[in-house]
């Protein structure tokens, strides 16, 4: 019974979740919506597990002397004051502008989120140079849309590139298209194409996927044991 | 040099140089910022749900359905005021964190059933009608358009690119003879997307560190406006 | 050409590299001119067909990961409903997003009461603040909005607010606006509340998702979409503005090339190891 009514459970809510797309009766649209209610509930409780669980390992981290045990107490420092300050110093109204909450959300949080994320710009350089190999027809076609949309996307593109086509072999109607209108056309013609399929494709595996879900063929949600 | 006098800006700064720092190598200011960003973010996310959600869509309704203050009472049930029935999802929402223990673990897959057939419902149907539907919808277009040689063009050049590229994921016969060409067609129509998707990615991750330097200078240093 | 010395080039000169071309422009800039394009125009022009005075519903799906593509997007998105005395109904789908999303919306709220013009939270614009649960949000809004956002981001009960008398369900809105930063963001609500509750909309999407929504501009799904920081500033310059985005294009521009060099170069290295090691 461990895993036979979890299943039960998918497979009644998923079928009612279908026909509350096709069935507008409020026999069908009420329980849709208490569900969709009770699933934004749910996976709110869900963050909060997952706060309790870094919190967790982080401690026995600590307990145990781990290699890097002094940031974990810098971790789990910054944890507890967050959440000091938004339960008890700000309360239901910590978002509002001047509160503690939100410096900490600015000055911390935001800061070092964007940062985290600017290094990347670093290492797509990098990852450029040392590992982007042109060796067959493929390879030379993804560096080619990929130059034409690096370089028509930004204004320096034609200003730069200008001079260089106007004196190569080129035939005239390519040498007065701007880089720009060749990057639209790329972006709109061949890269649609692919991307459309692409997206068909993922949408009629999604559907398998989630009828499988439904219908308990899928069970890896369930997780290991009895 | 006319630099911020706001603490909050010097912190900020302070920490971005410590995340900057990275590049060239990994050090404990790095470290310390990685990890601090770790426990607020776990912090903050907490707070957040419990406020804007389990407050918010929860307790604040259960309480205003038992503590007398809506007509009819806590039982009379409506769409989108379920009053005494929330108990449910909240029951749900405590039972999940029973997987914090091996013992106790089973129990937290009843809140799972619950998400994962919300979602499966969802997804199937928002999958099937906003991506299978419209997008074959879609590309239903006329491939000669009389007195319009380009777009003729651009919708064959499509339409083949659409075919092919479908073809390549089809993969119940073997990609020889036709289908094999077809295929080969195909793939070089979606290496086209992945240089596009390459190039947009770029321009993506060089806008964050503009962001970044933008900060430094102007918010922390005063020198651009 | 001796290419062999780049061969164990150390990745820091590179890094050193770009940082000093995002920064040179930054703190010497040329200005150089943009060409608005197709999907920036239609964006804009969707905006501005929206009944005067109408409210829109602004989806902020990003966190400050985003932020120098998404914020700027948004200033200029809710300065243009703005001018047109829409009500923007902002509401964010991300964790990490809401309280930047509500910073970006006072921020502009505040340029217009500098300017004398009297917009009151809650009665000209609002922030229905974060939910969690993604798709569930979206489908749930579609009985009730303040079903779904029964507080909004300053705990307050939405149902009493002016702004939100009228506003039952999507039909209530002439159009979204999707500015999103990945998932949840544009996919969803189009396959969602687009296709489902058949609502207009537009999306300002970040750079590495831009490719991805282009099939949808063009079956129509999306009336129009900003694609990354160039987007933004095809936007600003649409507004006549000239903003942090616009302000980036030097930047990144030298960036691209930087990158389309390290490509070109790397593959060079690379040729001629070859070639040595043939002869």
């Amino acid at each position: 019974m461990k895993r036979e009514i979890p299943l039960f459970l998918t497979a009644v809510i998923g079928a009612v979740m279908i026909l509350g797309f096709f069935v507008p009766h409020p026999w069908v649209s009420v329980p849709t919506d208490f569900l969709q209610q009770s699933a934004v509930i749910v996976v709110a409780f869900g963050y909060v597990l997952g706060g309790a669980n870094v919190l967790r390992v982080n401690l026995e981290g600590i307990a145990k002397r781990d290699r890097d045990w002094p940031y974990r107490v810098v971790l789990i420092a910054g944890m507890l004051v967050t959440m000091a300050v938004g339960f008890f110093v700000d309360g239901p109204r910590f978002q509002a502008p001047g509160t503690p909450s939100i410096w900490i959300y600015n000055n911390l949080f935001a800061t070092m989120n964007a940062t985290l994320y600017a290094l990347l710009a670093f290492f797509i350089a990098s990852a450029a140079f040392r590992a982007f190999r042109i060796r067959t027809l493929e390879a030379g076609l993804l560096a080619a849309a990929a130059l034409i949309v690096m370089l028509g996307r930004v204004p320096l593109g034609d200003f730069l590139l200008r001079p260089l086509t106007d004196h190569a072999g080129l035939p005239e109607w390519l040498r007065t298209t701007p880089l720009g209108a060749i990057q639209d056309w790329v972006m709109n013609v061949p890269q649609n194409a692919a991307k459309r399929a692409i997206l068909i494709g993922a949408a009629m595996g999604v559907m398998a996927t989630g009828l499988r879900v439904i219908l308990g063929i899928e069970r890896t949600y369930l997780g290991g044991g009895d | 040099m006319n630099v911020s006098h706001d603490l909050g800006t010097w912190v900020a700064a302070f920490l971005t140089l410590c995340i900057l720092s990275f590049v060239y190598k990994d050090n404990p200011f790095y470290k310390f910022a990685e990890y601090l960003f770790v426990g607020v973010s776990a912090g903050y996310f907490i707070v957040l749900n419990y406020w804007t959600v389990i407050y918010s869509n929860l307790l604040d309704p259960l309480r205003t359905a038992f503590g007398g203050h809506v007509e009819g009472g806590p039982f009379r049930i409506e769409q989108g005021d379920y009053r005494a029935l929330l108990v449910i999802p909240g029951l749900l929402g405590v039972l999940l964190f029973t997987r914090l223990s091996r013992r106790t673990a089973w129990v937290s897959r009843w809140a799972l059933a619950v998400i994962i057939g919300v979602y499966a419902g969802l997804k199937t149907t928002g999958f099937a009608q906003g991506d299978l539907v419209a997008q074959v919808q879609a590309s239903l277009q006329p491939l000669w358009v009389p007195g319009h040689l380009w777009t003729s063009v651009n919708a064959i050049v499509f339409t083949v690119g659409l075919l092919t590229s479908l073809l390549y994921f089809f993969y119940s016969r073997e990609h020889k003879g036709g289908l094999g060409l077809a295929t080969r067609v195909g793939v070089l129509f979606l290496m086209v997307s992945f240089g596009a998707a390459y190039g947009y990615t770029v321009m993506s991750r060089v806008s964050l560190l503009i962001g970044r330097f933008q900060f430094l200078f102007s918010d922390w240093l005063h020198l651009i406006r | 050409m001796n290419l062999s010395a780049l061969e164990s080039l150390d990745r820091r000169w590179i890094f050193l590299g770009m940082a000093l071309l995002v920064a040179g422009p930054l703190l010497f800039p040329v200005g150089l001119p943009l060409e608005v394009s197709k999907p920036t125009q239609e964006y804009y022009d969707a905006i501005a067909a929206v009944p005067d005075g109408s409210p829109v519903l602004v989806a902020c799906d990003y966190d400050p990961g985003n932020r120098p593509e998404m914020v700027p997007m948004t200033k200029t998105t809710l300065r243009q409903l703005f001018d047109k005395h829409c009500k923007p109904i902002v509401l964010c789908l991300w964790n990490g997003g809401p309280g930047l999303v509500d910073q970006t919306l006072e921020e502009v709220a505040d340029e217009y009461r500098a300017r004398g013009v009297d917009l009151v939270s809650g009665r000209d614009y609002e922030n229905l603040g974060f939910k969690s649960g993604n798709e569930a949000v979206m489908v749930l809004m579609g009985q009730g909005i303040t079903n779904a956002f029964p507080r909004d981001q300053r705990d307050r009960e939405t149902r009493t607010l002016p702004v939100m008398k009228g506003i039952r369900d999507y039909s209530s809105f002439p159009l979204l606006v999707s500015v999103s930063g990945g998932y949840p963001g544009t996919k969803e609500w189009v396959q969602q509340v687009n296709s489902r509750f058949h609502l207009p909309m537009v999306s300002a999407a970040t750079a590495v998702s831009a490719p991805d929504y282009y099939p949808y501009l063009q079956s129509g799904q999306l009336r129009g979409m900003l694609g990354g920081m160039a987007g933004a500033a095809e936007y600003e310059k649409l507004m006549h503005e000239k903003g942090p985005a616009t302000r980036g294009m030097d930047a990144q521009s030298l960036a691209h090339f930087f990158v389309a060099a390290c490509i070109l170069l790397g593959n060079a290295v690379q040729w001629s190891r070859g070639k040595r090691g043939r002869a």
